[in-house]
């Protein structure tokens, strides 16, 4: 009887952090474009240019945020489902970043680092490289499943060597490509003005809805994160919702790999994707999820990474040295660590109830 | 549980931040393959011919490999034995620099070439320390170091000088007196800034814009080349303006979203001064969607550091204005301090500053990209 009581509290406070999860993000948006509009309101101005190939393009403030951001909103799609499958977080994804990137260019050029002409089409080498980038996600899954090793912990062997098997697999050459095509999946498609990597973020947005919606991944990721061994009793295999959920990142880190090679054309081992981990994670956490896992927002997550490239492109803007970001955004993580924690969770409630009693009084 | 969490996160992002000398080095993680990677060079450069004729046509200074030959016949000749050398270098993976630098050293230290050579990587000091340590036991004759960090190398110097051990710096110095080391071979990084603020000096604009993107702070490679920047811009401050001053971390697309911020933000500029090549290449892609001309006498000048193959390319083609050298080949350097000490001969100068080129796209020939691109 007294279990069922505690978990009755639960779905209040649950029900609670629903109804307000969207609240997070969208205060700090608002925080963020007012404090924009009073610095001058033309951080708000967009332009319709042409780029040096002839071909019409947006420009300004939110078109880059809109781009950039779209990577982290990829990759927040599956720091959320690792997040609420196993309470920890993948800190492997700049470097899993780095190995799908340079897989995709070894596919490209084939061995030779400056070739004259793709060695086979883009959309194979992608997939090649999904594969990949899969794998390792798996690798990461089966470490935390059946090794019940701390996720933290598990990625950090991936964290530490990913780098370093990237520069292994295109034989320490920093392969460039020259060929137009892959250069539109970073940049412009020709003709259409909006950035391509927001469309690719729509199209990753919009399968996972599907997928949440007709599948019951969200459900089952949900029970296995909230209590692993009650979703086991009900018939779930909770190593595998784990270890699906490391894949799915996987494949959202070869979809922002190819953007990030698409957008420089070539590869630097050592930076590419640096600390995207720590932006992806608090994408998860700006969106109100518990890093502890269990119940998660998607939607929130994914707004949650437009926030905080939001942030960044405003630090930009007041010209903060990009060394001092990772601060400012330490801040952030604080802020909202200190909010969601247990102990301030319970002081505020208390502060609430007194505060009813006064007033009932 | 949660805060702890977040603490290891943020933890584990501090620990990146390694500094390194010449080139694109950055923020590089240590690879735990540094043992599994040692024994199979020493191999290699022990062994037989085929291996090394091909690291020596990978290698980029043919002549100085040819070169290098001939001397050691020569020598082989009178001291009648090999040389056996041991070397400490930084990670390979680290950048295309050390790429370079390590394929100039293999290329150099063969067997053809009079030289036993046994090297061992790692960006960790006190592996490093390790390492030399083993090799003074071995008994190598002369010991050349890249050393990870500039402390903690008095012993390993004075047990060199017990055994008899020639120490030869080479691209880091470290914290010691001139008389425990036979030689230091470095770049001049204040000279490389120099040399490319005088470069751009010499465009002579009415006034320069100037969007500086710098590489990691603090590493040897961005001090020396803000520095000229920083002074020039002290000097004349009406005609020499920063547009803005940042850290791309050696970082394309830092230096990418940090262009485009200033592109966004309506301000004018007429000159990319990065730090490495890298940087220069994400500069040049926000340039390219904003439809700005850069290049040779273009609206933007466009200068990078490192001389890259594919930077020195870009050059050539006029999308560029400026690469700096920053010199990997020490190889050759070295070959001749250990013939002079060889000879019995004293080395004057103890350190040795590298000869080191700036390139400009009006001049740069197909021959420079081939002898210089790393």
């Amino acid at each position: 009887m007294q279990k069922k009581e505690v978990k009755k509290t639960d779905e209040n406070i649950l029900t609670r952090m629903v109804r307000n999860q969207m609240f997070i993000p969208l205060l700090a948006l608002a925080a963020l474009a007012l404090f924009n509009l009073i610095a001058g309101p033309e951080f708000f101005a967009i332009t319709l240019g042409t780029n040096s190939a002839g071909n019409p393009v947006l420009s300004g403030y939110p078109i880059t945020i809109l781009d950039s951001g779209s990577e982290l909103a990829i990759l927040a799609i599956g720091m959320t489902l690792v997040t609420a499958a196993s309470g920890g977080q993948d800190i492997s994804v700049g470097a899993a970043v780095a190995i799908a990137g340079s897989v995709l260019l070894r596919m490209l050029c084939g061995g030779n680092s400056r070739p004259e002409e793709l060695a086979m089409p883009i959309i194979v080498a992608f997939l090649i490289s999904c594969i990949v980038a899969m794998l390792f996600g798996a690798f990461n899954g089966v470490l935390v499943a059946y090794f019940k090793i701390q996720p933290m912990i598990a990625t950090l062997i991936l964290y530490t060597a990913g780098r370093s098997i990237a520069a292994w697999i295109n034989n320490n050459e920093l392969p460039v490509i020259t060929d137009p095509g892959l250069s539109y999946f970073g940049g412009f498609i020709p003709g259409v003005p909006i950035p391509t990597p927001f469309f690719i973020a729509v199209i990753c947005v919009v399968a996972i809805f599907l997928v949440l919606k007709f599948t019951n991944l969200g459900l089952y990721t949900q029970a296995v994160g909230i209590n692993e061994n009650s979703s086991k009793l009900n018939g779930l295999n909770p190593q595998l919702i784990k270890i699906i959920s490391f894949v799915i990142l996987g494949l959202c880190v070869a979809v922002v790999g190819l953007i990030k090679v698409s957008r420089i054309q070539t590869i630097n081992y050592s930076v590419i994707a640096k600390d995207i981990e720590m932006d992806a994670i608090l994408a998860v956490a700006l969106g109100g999820n518990a890093l502890s896992g269990g119940k998660f927002n998607m939607a929130a997550s994914i707004f949650g990474a437009y926030v905080i490239q939001f942030l960044t492109q405003t630090l930009y803007r007041f010209k903060v040295s990009a060394d001092a970001l990772p601060a400012y955004k330490a801040v952030v993580v604080i802020v909202l660590v200190v909010i969601s924690a247990p102990t301030v969770k319970e002081w505020f409630g208390k502060m609430s109830r007194k505060f009813k009693v006064k007033e009932v009084a | 549980m949660l805060k702890k969490k977040v603490a290891m996160l943020l933890a584990v992002a501090m620990v990146a931040a390694t500094v390194v000398g010449c080139g694109g080095g950055d923020a590089k993680t240590d690879a735990p393959a540094d043992d599994t990677k040692t024994d199979a060079p020493a191999d290699d450069a022990a062994a037989d011919d085929g291996a090394d004729d091909a690291a020596a046509d990978d290698g980029a200074d043919d002549a100085a490999a040819d070169e290098g030959a001939d001397d050691a016949a020569a020598d082989e000749g009178s001291a009648g034995g090999t040389i056996k050398v041991g070397i400490i270098n930084n990670d390979p993976n680290e950048s295309g620099y050390r790429t370079a630098n390590d394929k100039d050293l293999k290329a150099m230290f063969t067997a053809e070439n009079g030289y036993e050579a046994t090297f061992q990587y790692s960006m960790k000091n006190d592996e490093q320390i390790a390492y030399a340590q083993n090799m003074i036991t071995e008994g190598v004759d002369y010991l050349l170091l890249s050393a990870a960090d500039t402390a903690g190398w008095g012993g390993v110097l004075e047990d060199a000088q017990a055994a008899g051990t020639e120490v030869i710096l080479f691209d880091r110095v470290i914290d010691a007196s001139e008389d425990m080391y036979a030689a230091s071979i470095v770049s001049d990084m204040d000279e490389e800034g120099n040399k490319a603020v005088t470069w751009l000096e010499g465009q002579g604009l009415d006034s320069y814009n100037i969007i500086h993107l710098q590489g990691v702070m603090g590493a040897a490679a961005q001090q020396g080349r803000t520095k000229a920047l920083d002074e020039k811009v002290k000097a004349e401050p009406d005609k020499w303006k920063l547009v803005v001053q940042q850290t791309a971390e050696w970082n394309a697309e830092k230096a990418q979203q940090i262009v485009q911020s200033v592109i966004d933000s309506g301000e004018d500029f007429n000159v990319i001064y990065a730090e490495n090549d890298d940087m220069a290449k994400g500069a040049v892609a926000a340039l390219d969607a904003a439809n700005i001309e850069h290049g040779v006498d273009k609206k933007v000048i466009v200068m990078g550091f490192d001389c890259n193959k594919w930077a020195l390319e870009e050059l050539k083609k006029g999308a560029w204005n400026y690469d700096g050298q920053c010199n990997p080949f020490q190889a050759k350097y070295i070959d001749d301090v250990i013939k002079s000490l060889e000879k019995g001969e004293e080395i004057a100068e103890k350190t040795i500053i590298m000869e080191e080129k700036g390139f400009d796209a009006k001049e740069i020939t197909d021959d420079d990209i081939e002898k210089y691109g790393i």
